[in-house]
């Protein structure tokens, strides 16, 4: 083998391998080293500590900013699976033609046409204490005061981030129901399965694989925001991401790193949890 | 097993919008027949198919099992099964969860119906395999597999859709002799969709011969074979060639009738004047050489091919299209014609088949 012919196999991975290695590995690998570095309220020292660490994960601050952070995580995860399992499941088995199912998605798509910033700001005249929601409540005599809990709460994070991340179920799950062979149905059908029945036996194993992608997509998103809770709960909720934020506003960049370092860290675990209970080989 | 029961179609019609796919079929198939659909595609054969097994809906017209109307069950309970093209088997589930699917839907505890469903992999040959998915089988056993699927439900008749189109050719002949002895064994109806004439004749005790959307023939193979109803129906067994012209004249229960270039032939058949006449000459039955006036013709060879036992000469004359002979082989290479030789053609009386 020549030199050439050699070295092509490597000239050819090299693009994606340098891409890769400046914005992942470096980044990452930056990260990792500041997380052990010292610092102080105006600038940060290289060298090697670990009470980043320690201050992360002995602080009870902390512990209750994560179980917080899962708990949006569990609930966004719970709402975005049901609203975009069946938000699939009619694009793919009740419109009967393919160009109604791509502009039905394209039009699931079009909030993605604005930042989320402005989707999440355009809440606020709607949910707030003056707003559209409330006036019309109570002009309607449903109930006496504005309701309280709609906007800058739990409740609004909750809901801004099922508006936002919910695509992000609806598009994998969607693609697997896509795949399924539509004889299997009729095979169950033949088979005297229910309509509940076909749903728990077969289209549901079978969209394992999308339901996973989709799992994955939506945990790592809510697990990283802290725009949607700082801008939704007012101030009154944390997230982890939140907690970093501050943390890089007050120069402590070792700290967020350390932070980060956890976080990915929590998070790579609940990724391989998933894939251990769904195969989603096939689907790549 | 259950008892087989009589399958009736009464004028069945199956539309989609404005096009008519099945056009008021009337079939009786009796208990524990062997019976094949055959047509090319489009002219109905599986949508018929798909209303006995209750995936479509029936526009007008009864399906009858024995003695009920089952236009409006579900598959399931029509006593039918349905073996679909692909198999259509669950990927996710394993050869025995598979076989189950129908004992797990009606409610069977998982012991009974796995045993149940082992026992019916034994009978299929495919025990060994139990544990595996179906894509970890070859297609003959796939096909092994769905029959076990269908079977378990103990089913009065079985519907085959084009079963052996996904099999290699070798494969297909095998599996093809397999249905057979499982249908006699079973001794339940199968009605078995094909395109296949030589599936068809190789299977089945009835065929039937449906182009665009209704019965040309539905009578046994060999009827089929000898004395296609139809031009169609001798076009589609192949091995036919056909004559089609109209009459002028005749006599003494024949009719000489002339096709468009102007040659003209005797049918052993009362056509009136003008009218149009058909008839199918076996490609076999005729032979190279002069004969009786108006059972011949000469025409010129357009294309000679081998065919191992005989060779086919396709023979090219005015008005008539597709004409071909076959040839015992050692006769042919005895004096062999070549391409744009004149050939005369000649057939007995006896082997003319007069066509509606």
């Amino acid at each position: 083998m020549t030199l050439t012919a050699r070295l092509a196999p490597y000239l050819q991975a090299a693009p994606l391998a340098l891409i890769l290695g400046v914005f992942l590995l470096v980044p990452l690998l930056t990260i990792l080293m500041v997380s052990f570095w010292d610092y102080d309220s105006i600038r940060i020292y290289p060298d090697f500590v670990t009470f980043n660490y320690e201050e992360t994960l002995f602080s009870w601050v902390t512990w209750k900013t994560y179980l917080n952070t899962l708990k949006f995580a569990v609930i966004v995860w719970a709402i975005t699976l049901f609203v975009g399992f069946w938000v699939a499941y009619f694009l793919a088995f009740h419109i009967r033609t393919t160009a109604m199912q791509l502009v039905l998605f394209l039009v699931c798509t079009v909030p993605f046409l604005t930042s989320n910033i402005i989707r999440m700001i355009s809440w606020i005249p709607f949910l707030g204490r003056n707003g559209l929601l409330n006036s019309a409540l109570v002009e309607a005599g449903i109930v006496a005061e504005p309701l309280e809990f709609l906007l800058f709460s739990e409740f609004a994070v909750v809901l801004a981030m099922v508006h936002l991340y919910t695509l992000f179920m609806v598009t994998p799950i969607f693609n697997t129901l896509m795949r399924i062979d539509r004889a299997l149905i009729e095979a169950a059908r033949d088979a005297g399965a229910s309509g509940f029945q076909i749903l728990t036996n077969v289209i549901l194993p079978l969209a394992k694989p999308g339901i996973a992608i989709g799992s994955i997509f939506v945990v790592t998103l809510v697990m990283g925001d802290f725009i949607t809770v700082r801008f939704m709960s007012g101030g009154q909720s944390a997230s982890i991401g939140l907690m970093m934020a501050n943390q890089m506003s007050l120069l402590q960049y070792p700290a967020a790193a350390a932070n980060a370092v956890v976080l990915l860290a929590v998070v790579l675990i609940i990724v391989a949890g998933i894939l251990r209970i769904v195969d989603i080989r096939k689907e790549l | 097993m259950s008892k087989a029961a009589d399958i009736e179609l009464a004028s069945v019609t199956k539309r989609y919008g404005v096009t008519t796919a099945v056009d008021a079929i009337s079939l009786k198939i009796k208990a524990g027949t062997y019976c094949c659909l055959l047509g090319p595609s489009g002219c109905g054969k599986t949508s018929t198919l798909r209303m006995i097994a209750g995936h479509e809906s029936v526009s007008d017209g009864d399906i009858l099992l024995g003695n009920t109307v089952i236009n409006d069950l579900p598959p399931a309970r029509r006593g039918t099964a349905m073996m679909f093209q692909s198999y259509a088997l669950f990927p996710h589930l394993d050869l025995v969860d598979n076989v189950a699917f129908s004992l797990k839907m009606k409610g069977m505890e998982k012991a009974e119906r796995r045993d149940k469903a082992l026992a019916m992999l034994r009978v299929m040959e495919m025990e060994p395999y139990a544990a595996r998915r179906p894509a970890q089988l070859s297609g003959g056993q796939q096909q092994r597999v769905a029959l076990a699927r269908a079977l378990i439900t103990d089913p009065q008749a079985l519907l085959l859709d084009e079963p052996l189109s996904a099999l290699d050719p070798f494969l297909k002949v095998r599996m093809r002799a397999e249905l057979k002895k499982l249908q006699a064994s079973l001794g339940i109806t199968f009605i078995h969709v094909t395109h296949s004439q030589e599936e068809a004749m190789a299977l089945a005790d009835v065929v039937v011969v449906m182009s665009g959307g209704r019965i040309e023939q539905a009578a046994h193979p060999r009827e089929v074979f000898n004395r296609p109803a139809t031009a169609f129906v001798a076009r589609f067994m192949g091995e036919h060639n056909v004559i089609e012209g109209r009459a002028a004249g005749g006599g003494e229960g024949t009719t000489r009738f002339e096709v468009v270039g102007g040659a003209s032939f005797l049918a052993p058949a009362v056509r009136e004047a003008g009218a149009p006449v058909a008839i199918a000459v076996r490609s076999d039955k005729v032979r190279l050489g002069d004969g009786e006036p108006g059972f011949g013709f000469t025409g010129l060879v357009s294309a000679v091919e081998y065919r191992g036992s005989t060779v086919q000469v396709a023979v090219a004359a005015p008005g008539i299209d597709e004409f071909s002979v076959s040839v015992d082989e050692a006769e042919f290479f005895r004096a062999p014609l070549s391409v744009g030789e004149a050939v005369p053609l000649s057939w007995s009386r006896e082997h003319v088949h007069v066509l509606a």
